[in-house]
C-alpha cells in the first residue's frame, strides 16, 4: 500500500506565528532573569535508563565508537554543566521518545529545561508560574497534593491502599491477566491517566506534588506524614499536563542505586538494558550543586495558548508528514 | 499469523479480540509524565457490530485478522446463500448466508457491485454502495399535479425494499436511493 505524501504543514500560519512569538518570549523571560542559554548534544553515546521512557537509538560511527541515542530530555548534560560551575542555565532543545504518538504526544518535541542552583521545588514552582502565566494570561496555579488528588478523583489513598485492592480499582480498565504484569507504579499510573489527570488544572492552573517515592526518578525524596515522598511537581492546565519539575537528587551513589534499580526492572519487563552514563554519576560525585529543575513541554504550552486539541495543530510537521 | 504491538495501532487496522475479527475506530495514546503508556482503542466488532472500548499496556500485542474488502457482483440466490462473483476477472464465486447478508438483501440487484468482506476466506459482511438504481413494482396510483411539494406513499422496489417516495411516482419508474437512510433520492431518466 503506497500511502500519498501530504507536504503542506498540519500547524496554521497563525499557529506557526505564535510558536515564533513563543520561542522569543522564553528567551526575554530568561535573558531578563540572567539564566544563561546553553546547548548540549542532542545526539549522545548514552541513552536513559528509565523503565517507561524509550530513546531512540542512532547508528553513528566516529572516533572508533559505534551507536548513540538521541536525548529523551537534556538533563544529564545540563546537570553537568552546572556541577562544572556554569550557574543557572536553560535550554531550548528537540528530545526524542520512541513509541509516543498521540493527540499530545509526537516522538519528537520542543522541550524547554531550566535549572536554579539555589532554588527548592517551592522556589522554582513560582517561577514557572511567572513564565506560564506570562505568556498564557492565566491564573496563578495552585498547589495539590498527588495524595489529595488521587483520592478527590480516584476515591482511594494512594499511599495507603494495598496493592491487592488497587489492582480491584484497575479491573475497570484492564483484564486480570493484563494487570499481573503491571505493579504498583503501573497501576497507578493507569488510575493518574485515566481516572486523575483528565480532571486535574480544570478552570484553574494546578501544580501535583509529593509524589511517592518510587516514581521520584531524579528528585529528591523526604519523609511527609510517614510516607516517602518525592519533591517533584508537575502543572496541569484543562487536564494536560505541561511540565516536570523536581528539587534535584545530588547524590551520586544514590543516583546509581536508582540506575541499577531501573534497569533491574528493564529486565523484568523484558527490555534491554541501558548502560549507565558514567559522565554524568562523574560530574554528580564531583558535586551537583543544590539546585531545582524543571522541563516543560513547549509544544503543549503554544497548545493551551492556542485551544488546540491536538498536538498535530501547532506541530510544522507531525511524525506522519516528516 | 502477524501481530500489531500497541506503537503500530490505528484506525482501520483489523485483528482478533476475544476470537472474533474487529476494525479499530479509535485509538488514544495515553501517557503520564514518567510513567506507564497505555493505548485507549475503540474497536468494532464485525461479528456483532457491537463497538468495544478496551486499554492495553505499552507493547502489548493484538493478532491480526485475515479480513479483507473485496468488489464483488451480485450473482443470485438458491434460497440459502447468496452467491457472489469477484470483479477482478478471477471470477471466483462465493456463497454469503443469510447472516452476513443482513439487512443489505432488500439492496440486492443482480450484476451490481457490492462490497463483500472476507474473514478467513468466507464472506463476513456484505455492503451495499451508498446508492442504489431499483424499479418500482408497486405503488398507489400517481396523483396528478403534485410533483413539487409534500406527501409521501410507500413503494416497493425490484428487490422488495419498500421506500417513502413523492406522490407523483408511478410503477414502472426507476429510483435512485440512499442504502445508509433508505430514502428516495431521485427519479432516474430511463435510456
Amino acid at each position: 500500500m503506497t500511502e500519498t505524501p501530504v507536504w503542506q504543514p498540519s500547524a496554521s500560519q497563525a499557529a506557526l506565528e505564535s510558536r515564533a512569538q513563543q520561542l522569543a518570549f522564553v528567551r526575554g523571560f530568561f535573558a531578563s532573569r540572567k539564566v544563561m542559554e546553553v546547548e548540549t548534544p542532542v545526539l549522545a553515546r548514552h541513552g536513559v535508563t528509565d523503565l517507561n521512557l524509550d530513546g531512540v537509538s542512532a547508528d553513528v560511527s566516529a572516533v572508533g565508537q559505534r551507536g548513540g541515542w538521541l536525548q529523551t530530555s537534556p538533563e544529564y548534560h545540563m546537570k553537568r554543566l552546572l556541577a562544572a560551575g556554569s550557574g543557572p542555565i536553560y535550554q531550548v532543545s528537540k528530545v526524542f521518545r520512541n513509541g509516543e504518538r498521540g493527540r499530545r504526544h509526537n516522538p519528537e518535541f520542543s522541550l524547554l529545561e531550566w535549572y536554579r542552583v539555589g532554588f527548592d521545588d517551592i522556589e522554582l514552582m513560582a517561577e514557572v508560574s511567572d513564565l506560564v502565566c506570562g505568556w498564557l494570561d492565566c491564573p496563578r496555579p495552585r498547589q495539590r497534593s498527588y495524595r489529595d488528588a488521587v483520592k478527590a478523583w480516584a476515591n482511594f489513598d494512594p499511599f495507603e491502599i494495598s496493592d491487592h485492592d488497587l489492582a480491584r480499582i484497575c479491573e475497570q480498565w484492564l483484564e486480570p491477566e493484563q494487570l499481573a504484569g503491571l505493579g504498583r507504579d503501573g497501576c497507578l499510573d493507569l488510575v493518574m491517566s485515566f481516572a486523575v489527570e483528565p480532571n486535574l488544572g480544570r478552570g484553574h492552573p494546578e501544580f501535583i506534588t509529593g509524589y511517592p517515592a518510587s516514581q521520584a526518578a531524579l528528585a529528591r525524596v523526604s519523609r511527609v506524614d510517614g510516607h516517602d515522598m518525592a519533591h517533584r511537581f508537575e502543572l496541569y492546565i484543562d487536564g494536560l499536563e505541561l511540565c516536570n519539575g523536581y528539587w534535584e537528587l545530588a547524590d551520586a551513589n544514590e543516583q546509581r542505586q536508582r540506575f541499577e534499580a531501573d534497569n533491574r526492572l528493564r529486565r523484568r519487563s523484558g527490555k534491554p538494558e541501558m548502560t549507565v552514563d558514567e559522565a554524568f554519576l562523574a560530574a554528580m560525585a564531583a558535586g551537583l550543586p543544590d539546585c531545582a529543575g524543571v522541563a516543560l513541554g513547549l509544544d503543549r504550552l503554544l497548545m493551551l495558548k492556542l485551544g488546540a486539541e491536538d498536538i498535530s495543530e501547532v506541530l510544522a510537521f507531525p511524525f506522519e508528514r516528516a | 499469523m502477524a501481530s500489531y504491538s500497541t506503537n503500530e495501532f490505528r484506525s482501520g487496522l483489523k485483528v482478533l479480540l476475544d476470537g472474533d475479527p474487529c476494525i479499530m475506530l479509535d485509538n488514544e495514546f495515553v501517557k503520564p509524565g514518567k510513567g506507564q503508556a497505555f493505548n485507549r482503542v475503540k474497536l468494532r466488532n464485525l461479528m456483532t457490530n457491537r463497538v468495544w472500548e478496551r486499554t492495553f499496556k505499552s507493547g502489548e500485542s493484538l493478532e491480526a485478522a485475515d479480513v479483507i474488502d473485496q468488489d464483488m457482483e451480485y450473482l443470485y440466490t438458491d434460497g440459502e446463500f447468496w452467491h457472489f462473483m469477484l470483479t477482478d476477472g478471477s471470477f471466483e464465486q462465493y456463497p454469503a448466508d443469510a447472516k452476513a447478508v443482513g439487512d443489505t438483501v432488500k439492496w440486492l440487484k443482480e450484476q451490481d457491485v457490492y462490497t463483500v468482506t472476507l474473514y478467513n476466506g468466507a464472506p463476513l459482511t456484505v455492503t451495499p454502495p451508498n446508492f442504489v438504481e431499483l424499479e418500482v413494482v408497486d405503488t398507489d396510483p400517481g396523483m396528478k399535479g403534485d410533483t413539487a411539494q409534500g406527501g409521501s406513499k410507500p413503494a416497493t422496489l425490484s428487490t422488495g425494499a419498500v421506500v417513502n417516495v413523492p406522490l407523483f411516482i408511478t410503477i414502472g419508474e426507476v429510483l435512485k436511493v440512499d442504502t445508509r437512510s433508505g430514502e428516495y433520492v431521485s427519479r432516474v431518466k430511463s435510456s
